[in-house]
C-alpha cells in the first residue's frame, strides 16, 4: 500500500513526488520511461517574466526545480532590467541532458520515493475516494492518494504536416488508456495542442551571420540563503537571426499543407506561442521575425531555433529554414511537430488541485491545461504538498492571489477554467508589485518551513536575512543623512534620502560603513521597499479590500438553485465551479454584480438563521 | 463589482436614509429613515408648527411642522412626520418618514440634514433587504422577496444600460478601448521582454495620456452641463456700486419667460429665483433677498460680491462702460479670473469709455444697456454658450449621475497620477497600476472588466512568442 502514487515523471510529477516523499509519505513515481523523467521536450529555457517568479516561489517552498536549474544552466540573463524589480525576471537556458540527469539523481536519492516504469490505465475508487492505480497490464497498485501529472501524453497525437501518429512526444508512445479511466470517474476531458520547432545540427549553422547574445551572470533561482549551486561549466552565448521575405513566401505558398491550417488539429493552441504559420498569416505586415538559436547544452549537437515552431511537412520546413541567414546549410536533424492531447478542464478541481469528483485524486501540470515547465513544476509541488495534507486529514495548503503567482495560477485555473494552454503572465497578477521574484522568500519561506520541505538550516539563514532587512530599515530611518555622509539637506533621515530616484546603495556603500557590509540581497530588499513604498502601499490597500471578499466564505457543496433569484447562467457556472468565497465567485464567468448581491444577502440570512459557518462546511 | 459588494450587511448597527419617491417634480416627496437612530434623528430635525420640539411622539401618528436645520434653526420645508417603532414597520426596525414638498431641492436638503445627522445613504434595495433580513418576510416567501431585490437591482442596471447603450456608453467604451490598447503595450513590453516588438516611447505615451485626460475632463465638464440642465445654474450678479446691477436684475427678471419656482435656497441666508434664459434654467441668487429690496443688490459692495462668488456656478460681473475702471473693478476682475463669468459692459447706450480691448481677460463680454434692454439677447446667448458649451455641444453625451461623475473623477485622478509617474521616470509596471485603476473606473460605468481585455488585446495586437 502506497501513501501517494504520482503518475507521470515530467516537471510536475518530479516536483510532486519529491514534495510528498520529502514530507514523509511512502511515494511511488510511475512513469512511462524513467530515463525520460524531467525531460525538456521544447526549448531548454527556464524562467522569464512571471515564470521566474514561479521558480523563485518553488525555491522558497523548498522545491527541486530551482536547485537543479542553477546547477545546469548554460546561459542566463536578467530580463526587464530597464523596468522595476517587480517585473525583472531571470531567464536561463539549461543543459538538455544534464538537467534531467541531475533531477533523476535527486529523485533517486530521495528517501521514501520509489520509481517504477509502467502505464496507468484506470483509477479505482471506493465511496468517492481513490484507492490506487491499475496499470495497463492489469496490475493493481493500492494507494491512499494519487497525483496525475501526465503532461501531453493522454491520447496524444503528433503532427508533422499530414503525417499523423499517436505519440506523446517525438518518438514516444502516448498514454492510451488513462483518458477512458478518467471518463469513467465522470471527469470531463478537452483537447489542446501545442507545438515545437525543428532541431538543427549545431555544426551546420554559420553563427558568423548571426548576432551573439552573451550570457550575464552569476544569477541564481535559489536564494542566496539557500547557498545555490553554480553552473557545472562556464556560461555560453545565444545567437539571434531573423526570418526573411523569402521565408514568409515559402510558408504562405505551403499553408494548405500545415496540420494547423489543413484542419487536422481540432484542439486550441496557445496564442502566446504562435506557430510560424500563424505569425506569417496574422502579422502579414511584419517583414521579419526574430529567431533565437539556443544550443541545447554545453556540448550538445542540437540547436533549438526559438521562434519557428511549426507543423508544416518536413520538406517545407527544410526549405524555409534554409532561407534564414546563418541557416542556409542548416541540417534539420528532427522536424518540428505539433502535439494534440487530452486535458482535464481545471474547473473540475479545488484550489488544492484535488478533483471535486474523487477525494484523494490530485491533478497537476499540463494535464490541467497549462503550458510551461515552471507552471507544471509549481502545480506539482502544490499537489504533492496537498496530497500529504489529505493523508493527514489536515486543511489543504491554499495560496491567495496576493501571496504568490502560484496562487494566481491556481485560482485562474479552478475559477475560470481554460480553453487554451495557460501561460503565466505578470499581467494576470493584479498584485504584481508585491509578487516579485526577489521577495518570494519573504512571502513563502515560513510556509515552506512549516510544511517541512525547507531545510531548517536554510530557514535559519533566511530568518537572518529578514531580520537584517528590518534592522537596516530601522537604522536608516533613525540616521540623519549627514551622519550617513550623503547629501540629504532638508531630509529627516537617510531613509528619505534613499527614497529619491537618484539615490541608491551604490552611493551609500561608498560613504556608510554599515551599508558597505550589508549583504546584497538585504540591500536590494531595503531599496525596493523604500523606493516602491507609495505604490506598494496602494497595492496593499487594494489587497485589503479584496481580502474582505475573499474571507466571506461560501458553503461547500452548495446547490445554487436554492439561492433564489440567481440567473440561470450564474447558477450553472457557480454549481460547476463551487467557489469557496464571495471573492472567488465574483471572478466566475457569467456571474454579475447583482448575483453577488444576492449571494451576500443569502449568506447573511443563513447566518441569521443560526446556520453557523462550521455547519455549512467552511 | 465593488459597487454591489459594498452592500452593508452589518444590519441594524446603522441608520440609513433615502428619498423614497421617484426623482423629479411631484406633489409630495418622502424621505425615509430606518435603523436604531431613525426616530431620534428625525425628531432632531423636526419642529412642530408652533416651533416647539416634538418629544416622544406616539408611533403611527402624523405630526405637522417643519424640518429645520439644527445648526441655525432655519426652516427648510413644511412637512408631515410619521414615526414607526420596531418591529411594527416595513423593515422591522425603528423608522421615520418625512413627507415634504415634492421638488428635488427641499427633498435633497432634508436628506442632506439626515446624512449630516448621522444616517448613511441607503444602497438601492436596502430597505427591502433589511425587511427580509429582519425576518419580516420568512424564508417561505424568500423567492418573492429576492425577486423584488433582484428586480430592483436589475431595473437599476437596465436603466443604466439604456443610457450606456447610447452615445455616452460608446464614448466611454472608446476611451476604455484606448486605455486598454495603451495597457496592452505596457503589458506586452513586460511579459514579452525578449520578443522583437516595438513599443511606444515615453513622450508618445504622455501624448496619449494627455489626450485621454482631456477627453475625461470633457466628460466631467459634461456632468456640470447635465446638472445645469437638471437643476439650473446658480448665478450671482456682482459689481461695484452704481454699475447697474439692480437694473440688470430687473431687466433679466422682466425678460424671463417663465418663473419656474420660488423655493427657499439651500443656503439659509439667500433666496433664489429660477428663471429660464436662452433655454437654460438659471437660478438667480439674491444674497439679500430679491423681493426685500433690489436697492440692496445695488448696495452690495466689493467684499460681499466676493463672498457671493464662492457658491456660484456662474457669475455676471457688471462694469460701467461709460466710466473709467476703478481699482474696485480691477479687484473684481481679478476675483472672477478662472471662473465661469460673463463680463457685462453696462450702459452701452452712453459713449463708451471701457472697451473690451482695455480688459485683460479671456472671459466672454457682452455690451448691453440694462435700461433700454439692448444687448440682452446677446447676454442670453453668452450664458448658453458658457453653460452648455458652444452651440451643438449640448447634443453630445453627458454624464448625468453622481456615480458616473465619481467614476470619471477617479479615472481622471488615476490618469493624473500616471502622468506624474511617467514624468518622474516611472517604468511600465508602475504606470500600469494607475492605468488599470483608470480603466477599472471607466469600466465601473459601463460594467466591463479590465484584465482579460488587456490580455486579449495584447495577443491581438502583438506578434508575441518567439
Amino acid at each position: 500500500m502506497w501513501d501517494v502514487i504520482v503518475v507521470g515523471g515530467g516537471h510536475a510529477g518530479c516536483e510532486a513526488a519529491r514534495a510528498a516523499a520529502g514530507r514523509g509519505a511512502r511515494t511511488l513515481l510511475l512513469a512511462l520511461r524513467l530515463d525520460r523523467m524531467a525531460h525538456l521536450p521544447c526549448n531548454c529555457s527556464i524562467g522569464g517574466p512571471a515564470k521566474a517568479q514561479l521558480v523563485r516561489e518553488i525555491a522558497a517552498l523548498g522545491g527541486a526545480m530551482p536547485r537543479v536549474a542553477d546547477a545546469t544552466m548554460t546561459h542566463v540573463r536578467m530580463l526587464n532590467t530597464s523596468k522595476g524589480p517587480a517585473v525583472q525576471a531571470i531567464r536561463a537556458q539549461v543543459d538538455k541532458a544534464l538537467y534531467p540527469a541531475r533531477m533523476q539523481a535527486l529523485l533517486t536519492a530521495t528517501p521514501n520515493l520509489t520509481l517504477l516504469e509502467g502505464e496507468a490505465a484506470a483509477l479505482p475508487t471506493t465511496d468517492g475516494r481513490i484507492t490506487g492505480v491499475t496499470l495497463a497490464d492489469g496490475t493493481y497498485l493500492p494507494a491512499r492518494a494519487v497525483i496525475l501529472a501526465t503532461g501531453t501524453f493522454l491520447a496524444a497525437c503528433t503532427f508533422v504536416g499530414s503525417d499523423t501518429r499517436p505519440a506523446g512526444r517525438h518518438g514516444e508512445p502516448p498514454a492510451a488508456h488513462l483518458s477512458a479511466g478518467l471518463r469513467a470517474l465522470d471527469l470531463r476531458l478537452g483537447r489542446l495542442k501545442t507545438g515545437t520547432t525543428p532541431r538543427l545540427a549545431y555544426d551546420s549553422i554559420d553563427f558568423t551571420r548571426c548576432e551573439a547574445q552573451p550570457a550575464e551572470g552569476p544569477l541564481h533561482f535559489q536564494f542566496a540563503w539557500q547557498r545555490p549551486l553554480s553552473p557545472a561549466h562556464p556560461l555560453i552565448p545565444c545567437h539571434i537571426t531573423h526570418t526573411t521575405e523569402t521565408t514568409h513566401a515559402i510558408i504562405r505558398d505551403n499553408l494548405h499543407r500545415s496540420a494547423l491550417y489543413g484542419g487536422l488539429i481540432s484542439g486550441r493552441g496557445p496564442r502566446y506561442c504562435p506557430s510560424i504559420e500563424d505569425k506569417v498569416v496574422r502579422f502579414a505586415e511584419r517583414e521579419r521575425h526574430q529567431i533565437f538559436l539556443e544550443r541545447e547544452g554545453w556540448d550538445a549537437d542540437l540547436v533549438y531555433p526559438m521562434g519557428i515552431s511549426t507543423s508544416l511537412p518536413a520538406d517545407v520546413q527544410a526549405e524555409f529554414v534554409h532561407s534564414i541567414p546563418g541557416l542556409e546549410h542548416a541540417e534539420i536533424v528532427r522536424p518540428g511537430y505539433a502535439v494534440e492531447y487530452d486535458y482535464l478542464p481545471p474547473d473540475q478541481l479545488w484550489a488544492s488541485l484535488e478533483t471535486k469528483a474523487v477525494r484523494g485524486l490530485f491533478c497537476a501540470g499540463q494535464l490541467n491545461g497549462t503550458s510551461g515547465y515552471e507552471e507544471a513544476a509549481a502545480q506539482g509541488l502544490l499537489a504533492g504538498l496537498n496530497a500529504v495534507q489529505y493523508l493527514r486529514d489536515e486543511a489543504p495548503v491554499l495560496l491567495a492571489r496576493d501571496e504568490a503567482y502560484l496562487g494566481v495560477l491556481v485560482d485562474d485555473l479552478v475559477t475560470k477554467g481554460t480553453e487554451e494552454p495557460y501561460r503565466m503572465l505578470t499581467s494576470r497578477a493584479e498584485h504584481r508589485l508585491v509578487l516579485r521574484q526577489d521577495n518570494a522568500d519573504l512571502r513563502l519561506a515560513d510556509l515552506g518551513m512549516r510544511l517541512g520541505l525547507l531545510p531548517p538550516a536554510d530557514y535559519f539563514y533566511f530568518c537572518a536575512k529578514r531580520n537584517a532587512i528590518d534592522a537596516e530599515l530601522a537604522r536608516l530611518d533613525a540616521l540623519p543623512p549627514g551622519d550617513a555622509g550623503v547629501d540629504g539637506a532638508g531630509l529627516a533621515s537617510t531613509l528619505e534620502w534613499l527614497r529619491r530616484p537618484e539615490s541608491g546603495y551604490d552611493t551609500l556603500r561608498t560613504v556608510d560603513r554599515t551599508a558597505a557590509h550589508l549583504p546584497a540581497d538585504v540591500a536590494e530588499q531595503v531599496e525596493t521597499a523604500v523606493k516602491y513604498e507609495g505604490y506598494i502601499r496602494r497595492q496593499l490597500r487594494q489587497i485589503a479590500a479584496q481580502r474582505r471578499l475573499e474571507t466571506r466564505r461560501l458553503p461547500e457543496a452548495l446547490d445554487y438553485r436554492t439561492v433564489h433569484g440567481l440567473s440561470r447562467e450564474a447558477i450553472e457556472h457557480l454549481n460547476r465551479v463551487q467557489p469557496r468565497s464571495i471573492g472567488q465567485a465574483s471572478r466566475v464567468a457569467g456571474v454579475t454584480p447583482a448575483d453577488i448581491s444576492l449571494l451576500l444577502v443569502w449568506l447573511a440570512a443563513q447566518e441569521r438563521r443560526g446556520v453557523s459557518r462550521e455547519t455549512v462546511g467552511v | 463589482m465593488a459597487q454591489s459588494t459594498d452592500l452593508n450587511l452589518s444590519i441594524s448597527t446603522d441608520t440609513i436614509a433615502a428619498v423614497s419617491t421617484p426623482p423629479g417634480e411631484g406633489g409630495i416627496g418622502v424621505v425615509r429613515l430606518t435603523g436604531p437612530d431613525a426616530v431620534p434623528l428625525a425628531l432632531r430635525l423636526f419642529r412642530r408648527a408652533d416651533g416647539t420640539p416634538l418629544i416622544d411622539p406616539l408611533p403611527f401618528r402624523v405630526f405637522h411642522g417643519h424640518v429645520v436645520d439644527p445648526a441655525d434653526g432655519h426652516a427648510v420645508d413644511e412637512v408631515l412626520l410619521t414615526t414607526m417603532r420596531a418591529p411594527r414597520s416595513y423593515t422591522r426596525e425603528d423608522m421615520a418618514e418625512i413627507s415634504a414638498h415634492g421638488g428635488p431641492v427641499p427633498l435633497r436638503a432634508i436628506l442632506a440634514l439626515a446624512l449630516a445627522g448621522g444616517a448613511r445613504l441607503a444602497a438601492p434595495g436596502e430597505f427591502t433587504q433589511r425587511a427580509f433580513l429582519n425576518g419580516r418576510l420568512d424564508l417561505t416567501q424568500a423567492e418573492a422577496v429576492l425577486d423584488i431585490i433582484r428586480a430592483h437591482t436589475d431595473a437599476g442596471l437596465r436603466a443604466a444600460a439604456r443610457t450606456l447603450d447610447g452615445a455616452l456608453g460608446d464614448r466611454i467604451r472608446a476611451l476604455r478601448g484606448r486605455l486598454t490598447a495603451l495597457l496592452a503595450q505596457l503589458e506586452a513590453s513586460i511579459d514579452f521582454a525578449e520578443d522583437d516588438l516595438t513599443f511606444l516611447t515615453a513622450p508618445e505615451i504622455d501624448t496619449e495620456l494627455a489626450a485621454l485626460a482631456a477627453e475625461i475632463d470633457a466628460l466631467l465638464a459634461s456632468y456640470a452641463r447635465g446638472r445645469v440642465l437638471r437643476e439650473g445654474a446658480r448665478t450671482v450678479i456682482v459689481g461695484r456700486p452704481n454699475t447697474g446691477k439692480s437694473s440688470l436684475l430687473n431687466a433679466l427678471l422682466g425678460e424671463a419667460r417663465a418663473i419656474v419656482t420660488d423655493v427657499p435656497g439651500t443656503t439659509r441666508d439667500t433666496l433664489e429665483e429660477q428663471v429660464e434664459l436662452g433655454g437654460v434654467p438659471v437660478r438667480l441668487v439674491d444674497t439679500a433677498g430679491i423681493h426685500a429690496a433690489t436697492d440692496e443688490v445695488e448696495r452690495l459692495g466689493v467684499a460681499r460680491s466676493r463672498a457671493a462668488l464662492a457658491h456660484a456656478d456662474l457669475t455676471l460681473l457688471v462694469l460701467d462702460a461709460a466710466a473709467p475702471l476703478t481699482p474696485d473693478d480691477r479687484d473684481l476682475l481679478d476675483a472672477v479670473r478662472d471662473r465661469a463669468v460673463v463680463i457685462v459692459l453696462n450702459k452701452a447706450d452712453l459713449p463708451p469709455v471701457v472697451t473690451p480691448a482695455l480688459l485683460d481677460t479671456t472671459a466672454p463680454m457682452v455690451a448691453l444697456s440694462a435700461r433700454t434692454g439692448d444687448g440682452l439677447p446677446a447676454l442670453e446667448a453668452a450664458l448658453r454658450d458658457l453653460l452648455l458649451g458652444p452651440a451643438g455641444a449640448a447634443e453630445s453625451p453627458a454624464l448625468s449621475h453622481l456615480r458616473q461623475r465619481e467614476a470619471a473623477d477617479t479615472a481622471a485622478a488615476a490618469l493624473a497620477r500616471a502622468r506624474a509617474t511617467l514624468a518622474a521616470g516611472g517604468t511600465e509596471e508602475l504606470l500600469a497600476v494607475d492605468l488599470v485603476d483608470a480603466a477599472a473606473a471607466l469600466g465601473a460605468i459601463t460594467g466591463d472588466t479590465v484584465r482579460e481585455e488587456v490580455i486579449r488585446d495584447l495577443f491581438a495586437r502583438f506578434c508575441v512568442g518567439k
